[in-house]
């Protein structure tokens, strides 16, 4: 080495060794940022995106935190994550219990979303999936108690097709019936209005984030009524007529079970009289 | 800087009086507080002017306004926006570039006001010294933002950005966002001066970037003039842009081309030789100027 | 955010009490076993619930002078335990925050002043002011005793009910008093009166069980009789051949298990019941033998208006509505029939054809005929409930009548599982406001004040010298308010209701009358309603289990409960008001002196010792209450007892009791009520009635007889002639939607206990206006959108729902009116059944646009 490179060299040296130690100390604080939104990237149980919101994860990258739907929404009721939030900062949410989703429909938030974030192609609210309500609680559900509640049921803007009523025999009075509340996940959007308006201390009905509450069959078996009805009709060759020994006036109806013939009807399976062709003669029958 | 003799500012204030040597300042905290203002009466009085925040805006229905940093690390993270927002981040872009990237950080962000703040708290307390970073370690933030973007799919710069994190917080609720900004009002005040705008924040190297190009320029066609007070060098944000223009170093042009200039006028106002003024960044050259002027270098 | 803090296992511990004490099979109520076997220091005594008239039984446990919880009564027949959401808040109604617990008196400078602000004043001043208005009213010419007027309810207690029914019409010598039952049932009580000559039903819930199908006629029992709906559906499921049949202008709740919903177009409910009882003949599904032996045939009169001021075109054109004519005398009676013969009848029904039903209804041919076969199938058990739908009807005695016909036709009555049962909205619609008889035209046990031998007897027992009762029937509900705009009324007292709210007509004839100079109005309240807040002077009310109280239910079952807790502050009960304040008249002041120089005994003493210390209602001393309750309560006593020194409550009853006794409306004694979870009367010696006017069920049926209508004078129900007619308001160009208002199942009436608490509020916190998506389409309105509403009355705003709950048909709109910021009855008519005057809160022509 000269003494003209010699500088040069320790120049580039420190600068090499510059560039490592900032390259070092911002990789550390990017791996900082990185572990932190991927943490934060996990939606807690009780917050819910608003309607058309992408997957979680998808999400995390399309919203950019303006808070446009916030501004939309007619009922004030889209909050941003702050900081402490866990999850991702500035990104809206809304929670059931203190105010849901009341689905309006032309859906003014998703309107306003600039990004792909809330989905612009959901335009009927009732496609809408922000989650899914569950009655986690049998025991404190006012219905499954005999109650007559059925709070949650009336308040569901989609009732008798997000959430029916069973009704089954109250076992205890007997005379009196469990109106019992199940809700379907093929129409549920998640609103929360029935969390929000349950009466009880602490919801007996609660919405989950899909991830959260959503299961799923596997795929190596099929529920035969429903192919049966996407096919058509039945999977396989229908059988041949079945025939029974039956006594006097019983009927036995494949798939149905026995029964008594009601007088003047021939029980199916009997030998059907035979035809006879005979003239009629006279001037009266 | 070392101590100075006299008070920053104090002849220009004899020279023009005090309302010409705060002007730039004083239109600079209106635009800020102005723009807040914008953002607030919304949710304070349901007059509903501006929408959204520094993110994304929408204006009286018309006018959208994306963050072009933001949408960058969007893109990075794997998803695309709607129509709106790109002709949003088109306007921003253009904007910027005619008015000088950097004046977002002089004239729109709220964090400004904090680390002026602090920066005035600094000098009137006397704070010296502290920790030394490069001014570049923001290019490499900036950097690592987009490249943790598109590893983790998701905008995690967000999730710290005191800039967005201030001004979300004003119109939507603060929460915890106050602790952030108080961690980089303390970090300028006591560990670096002009520490987080000068040397870390990512936003505003960003915008310094399309600044590069911008055509909103300080010139200085009193260069001559320059009596070497050094109040300029006093109030500028970005000290190391001052010299090469005022100086003619490397026959450097009486214009501030660099990109860290946040077109803030402060050295305007200071100034009571009248050495700076606006202007483009093309045109004649200044006349009755002496020394080297010679055509930008490169 | 809630007072009650019961853990899981404390609760599963009471419930274990309970079990316990049923599977014990006690004879004493299982209170005094799980007072002493709570352990939490919680003590559990049998009550009532506060709401409707279903009247579900309730233990209520009480710790440090608090209500701390409440449970259904696992052992009260009527719910077994169970309680709808309302009830599963009762704990909380008494302690909603804005309590009243002073008097306030509108004041300025010291002084009453009509524009004055509330200012809290003493009982004394109180009354003293209360006293001085009702003497000038009495002696002003323009108002005269009757313009002392009170307005009371079907939630007041029994003993309440009867003290002020004493204090009006021997006190004051005034028949205007009603109830706001006359908003709620007065229709069904004038057709029981009409068909049967006696009131209330002849069946029970019983007949729930055993009933192979049940039809709906205007009643959303799934929302306004929930546990009664839950029976109901228990015996749709559990029995395969049961069928539901619902009759609404509107789909809701009850029409998910009909098997056949009838959506019929508004007031052709009429049609449809003539339809039916043609069909019933047509079909020669008639039950000869019943109709021949206990059924005769009437025809009404027609023609007989629509019970609105005399002024208005359409009562100046009817014929027969009891109002002035140009002559000065009244124009008929609306309320008149003439005999008539089955075969009439029968011709009468027969232009009710099957298409004409469909023509006028709106309902499908096939639905009616399913409708009319349940009833003309001689197998088929049917149980038809109503409520409102039918009541709040510009016809609705007749439409009252019209069902019975169709019972009577074929025999399905007074027996298991057939029952045309009418149901009722307040805890004792039945109990207090109709057999105590507090309407302006009633005393108790059916006795009305028109006739001499009632008053007479009323008078004996009441032990007033004769002639003290007026024979003129006093200011029914709707009349009230228009008297007070009149400047008839002087002194108007409600108490236990909320007429600025749950009345019609708000804007143009209820609150310009409370606010007539002319007028002093005293409303008894407990909470800060829109009726107290229109009042002059406030009376704070103990409420509930504040007080000793009997409400009595739809199936003829009186419930007693003992006094739990003192009321708040200055609070006191409506019976302590009534029976003080008659202490401030003396009867010189009150009655007319021809009356006093006939009867000089009276003369010189205070309304109070005529009518409370009168060696009756004062005969129990104190330390009766104690004795009375021992089972249940060592050294129980109440507020009444003692402020005035004797058992109040039982010398009341037993006073009130004597007006039934031997006349088939007979009550048990006040100790045994104290002991069961109530009691369906007739009570004969201790005895309880189920099916009234069948043999073998009902004492009063002798052997032999069968069946036995005994309320009228030839032992036979009464089957009426009467025709379908037009409501007097219809949707026409401008005004071109049906108002229909009613309830939900989270709130109760005018919501004043239910908005209280904060579950049931925030479950349906404001009212909103359901409408057909298409009808909101074409006004240009989405779901959640604010609209206004308007009829000729009056507007309010309030959100568009297109779905829910509620489905509407095209052409009708649905508002509830329990929300107090949104009063829809500002918007309603005050047209009324002509028979009944109860208001029709069902058909209102109205427009609705987006705000």
């Amino acid at each position: 080495m000269n003494s003209e490179t010699k500088p040069k060299g320790s120049a580039r040296r420190q600068f090499l060794a510059d560039t490592a130690r900032m390259a070092c100390g911002v990789g550390l604080l990017g791996l900082g940022v990185g572990l932190y939104a991927r943490n934060a990237t996990a939606l807690p149980p009780a917050a819910l995106r608003p309607p058309g919101a992408l997957p979680e994860a998808e999400f995390s990258a399309a919203c950019i935190r303006c808070g446009m739907c916030v501004r939309d929404c007619p009922f004030d009721m889209l909050m941003l994550a702050k900081p402490e939030d866990p999850m991702a900062t500035g990104t809206p949410y809304f929670v059931a219990r203190q105010a849901p989703c009341e689905m309006c429909e032309h859906i003014p938030c998703v309107k306003a979303c600039p990004t792909s974030a809330l989905d612009h192609s959901l335009t009927d609210i009732t496609k809408a999936r922000m989650g899914l309500a569950v009655l986690v609680d049998q025991e404190t559900c006012l219905n499954y108690l005999g109650l007559r509640c059925d709070i949650c049921y009336r308040v569901c803007p989609l009732l008798d097709k997000a959430i029916t009523l069973d009704p089954q025999t109250n076992t205890r009075t007997g005379t009196h019936t469990l109106f019992i509340p199940v809700v379907h996940s093929n129409a549920c959007t998640g609103c929360g209005l029935c969390e929000k308006a349950c009466p009880t201390e602490i919801a007996a009905i609660k919405v989950f984030p899909l991830y959260m509450a959503r299961g799923q069959l596997s795929a190596h078996y099929r529920l035969g009524w429903v192919e049966k009805e996407k096919a058509g009709g039945s999977l396989v060759t229908p059988d041949v007529e079945h025939q029974y020994h039956m006594p006097e006036g019983m009927k036995y109806e494949y798939g149905k079970g026995l029964s008594v013939v009601p007088p003047g009807e021939a029980a199916p399976g009997a030998v059907p009289p035979v035809p006879t062709f005979k003239a009629l003669q006279g001037d009266k029958l | 800087m070392s101590a100075l003799p006299h008070k920053v500012g104090a002849e220009a204030i004899a020279e023009k009086g005090w309302l010409v040597a705060h002007k730039w300042l004083i239109l600079r905290r209106a635009s800020q507080i102005g723009i807040l203002l914008l953002f607030m009466v919304g949710p304070w009085f349901g007059w509903w002017i501006v929408k959204g925040n520094l993110n994304y805006s929408y204006t009286l229905g018309v006018l959208p306004l994306t963050d072009p940093y933001l949408l960058a690390q969007m893109l990075a993270a794997g998803q695309t926006p709607e129509q709106l927002a790109w002709v949003g981040v088109a306007i921003v872009v253009i904007f910027y570039l005619l008015v000088g990237g950097r004046s977002y950080c002089s004239w729109v962000c709220p964090v400004n006001l904090v680390t002026d703040l602090a920066n005035w708290l600094r000098t009137r307390l006397g704070l010296k010294g502290g920790a030394h970073l490069a001014r570049r370690t923001r290019y490499w933030i900036l950097g690592m933002t987009l490249v943790v973007a598109a590893i983790t799919g998701t905008i995690a710069w967000e999730m710290l950005n005191p800039v967005s994190m201030l001004h979300r917080g004003l119109f939507f609720g603060i929460g915890f966002a106050w602790a952030v900004i108080l961690a980089v009002f303390l970090f300028d005040l006591f560990v670096m001066r002009q520490g987080w705008c000068g040397h870390l924040c990512p936003v505003g190297a960003f915008y310094g970037l399309i600044g590069k190009a911008s055509l909103l320029r300080i010139k200085l066609p009193q260069r001559a003039a320059c009596n070497d007070c050094m109040d300029c060098f006093a109030v500028c944000p970005e000290q190391q842009v001052i010299r090469p223009a005022l100086k003619g170093i490397n026959g450097a042009a009486p214009i501030i081309l660099e990109a860290q200039c946040t077109n803030c006028g402060r050295c305007i106002d200071v100034c009571s030789k009248d050495v700076f003024r606006f202007g483009i960044r093309f045109g004649a050259p200044v006349p009755g100027v002496s020394g080297t002027v010679s055509p930008v270098p490169k | 955010m809630t007072e009650v803090k019961m853990t899981r296992r404390d609760f599963i511990k009471t419930n274990a009490v309970a079990a316990a004490a049923a599977t014990a099979g006690m004879s004493v109520p299982g209170v005094a076993l799980a007072q002493a076997r709570g352990g939490d220091g919680v003590r559990w005594d049998k009550g009532v619930c506060r709401y409707c008239g279903t009247g579900c039984g309730v233990l209520v446990g009480t710790k440090e002078g608090k209500i701390v919880a409440t449970q259904g009564d696992p052992d009260c027949p009527v719910n077994s335990g169970l309680n709808c959401v309302k009830g599963y808040f009762l704990a909380k109604i008494q302690y909603g925050q804005d309590r009243l617990t002073r008097p306030l008196l509108r004041m300025k400078d010291g002084k009453f002043d009509k524009n004055g602000e509330f200012t809290p004043i003493s009982w004394d001043q109180a009354f003293d002011i209360m006293a001085e208005k009702v003497k000038a009213t009495m002696k002003n010419p323009d108002q005269g005793p009757f313009g002392v007027s009170m307005f009371g309810s079907g939630q007041w207690t029994i003993w309440e009910g009867y003290a002020a029914n004493k204090l009006m019409k021997a006190g004051f010598r005034s028949n205007s008093i009603d109830p706001n039952a006359r908003h709620c049932m007065a229709s069904a009580v004038f057709a029981f009166i009409r068909t049967f000559g006696a009131d209330e039903p002849m069946g029970v819930y019983d007949d729930i069980e055993h009933a192979d199908a049940f039809a709906l006629w205007g009643s959303n029992m799934a929302e306004m009789h929930p546990i009664l709906w839950s029976r109901i559906t228990n015996r749709r499921l559990t029995a395969k051949h049961v069928k539901i049949h619902v009759l609404s202008t509107f789909g809701h709740r009850s029409c998910e298990l009909a098997d056949n919903e009838l959506i019929f177009n508004p007031q052709s409910d009429l049609a449809i019941a003539n339809y039916i009882c043609n069909y019933i003949i047509q079909t020669g599904a008639v039950n000869k033998d019943f109709v021949a032996k206990n059924v005769t045939f009437h025809k009404g009169v027609t023609d007989i208006g629509y019970g609105l001021r005399p002024n208005h075109p359409l009562e100046q054109a009817a014929g027969n509505n009891g109002y002035p004519g140009a002559d000065g005398k009244p124009k008929g009676n609306p309320n008149a029939f003439s005999p008539t013969t089955y075969d009439e009848f029968a011709k009468f029904v027969s232009e009710y054809t099957l298409d004409k039903a469909h023509q006028i209804s709106g309902v499908p041919k096939d639905k009616l005929e399913a409708l009319a076969k349940i009833y003309a199938d001689p197998k088929i058990k049917v149980m038809s409930t109503w409520t409102m739908g039918m009541n709040q009807h510009t016809r609705g005695t007749w439409i009252n009548n019209m069902l019975y016909n169709i019972h009577l036709l074929v025999g399905k009555i007074s027996e298991p599982g057939n029952s045309p049962f009418s149901l009722t909205g307040q805890p004792s619609a039945c109990g207090t406001a109709r057999e105590v008889g507090t309407f302006a035209h009633r005393l108790p046990a059916d006795m009305v004040i028109m006739n001499p031998a009632h008053r007479e007897a009323a008078e004996k027992i009441w032990k007033v010298p004769a002639g003290t009762i007026s024979d003129r029937i006093g200011y029914h509900a709707v009349q009230q308010s228009r008297m007070l705009k009149d400047g008839k009324i002087g002194f108007y007292w409600t108490s236990t209701t909320n007429n600025m709210q749950a009345g019609p007509n708000v804007n143009q004839e209820i609150y310009p009358g409370w606010r007539n100079p002319k007028a002093f109005v005293v409303v008894s309240d407990v909470y800060p309603t829109v009726s107290a807040m229109s009042a002059d002077l406030i009376l704070p009310c103990a409420m509930w289990m504040e007080k000793e109280g009997a409400f009595g239910n739809a199936e003829r079952r009186g419930q007693f409960w003992r006094q739990q807790v003192k009321a708040p502050g200055e609070c006191r009960s409506d019976l302590w008001q009534y029976i003080e304040f008659s202490k401030r008249f003396k009867t010189d002041e009150v009655w007319p002196a021809e009356l006093l120089d006939k009867n000089p005994q009276y003369k010189g003493k205070t309304l109070y010792e005529v009518l409370y210390a009168n060696g009756q209602v004062n005969m129990f001393p104190k330390e009766e209450a104690a004795k009375v309750n021992a089972h249940a309560w060592a050294g129980y006593t109440n507020e009444e007892t003692e402020a005035f020194g004797y058992y109040v409550q039982k010398g009341l009853f037993e006073e009130y009791r004597r007006f039934g006794t031997g006349k088939a409306k007979d009550l048990g004694e006040f100790d045994h009520y104290h002991r069961v979870r109530g009691l369906r009367w007739p009570v004969v010696n201790g005895k309880e009635t189920l099916w009234r006017y069948r043999e073998g069920y009902d004492p009063y049926v002798k052997a032999g007889e069968g069946i036995k209508f005994y309320g009228n004078p030839d032992g036979k129900a009464r089957i009426f002639a009467l025709p379908y007619q037009d409501p007097p308001e219809k949707p026409d160009n401008e005004y071109n939607l049906w108002l229909c208002t009613g309830r939900v199942l989270e709130h109760w009436h005018s919501g004043s206990m239910t908005r209280r608490v904060p579950e049931l509020y925030k479950s349906f916190p404001d009212a909103v206006i359901w409408i057909h998506p298409k009808d909101a389409e074409k006004r240009g309105i989405k779901r959640n959108d604010i609209v206004k509403v308007a009829t000729r009355r009056g507007e309010i705003e309030l959100r568009a729902e297109t779905k829910g709950r509620n489905k509407m048909p095209e052409g009708l709109v649905f508002v509830p009116f329990f929300d107090e910021h949104r009063l829809v009855n500002k918007l309603i008519l005050d047209a009324t059944c002509p028979i009944s005057k109860e208001t029709d809160y069902k058909k209102n022509a109205c427009k609705v646009w987006k705000a």
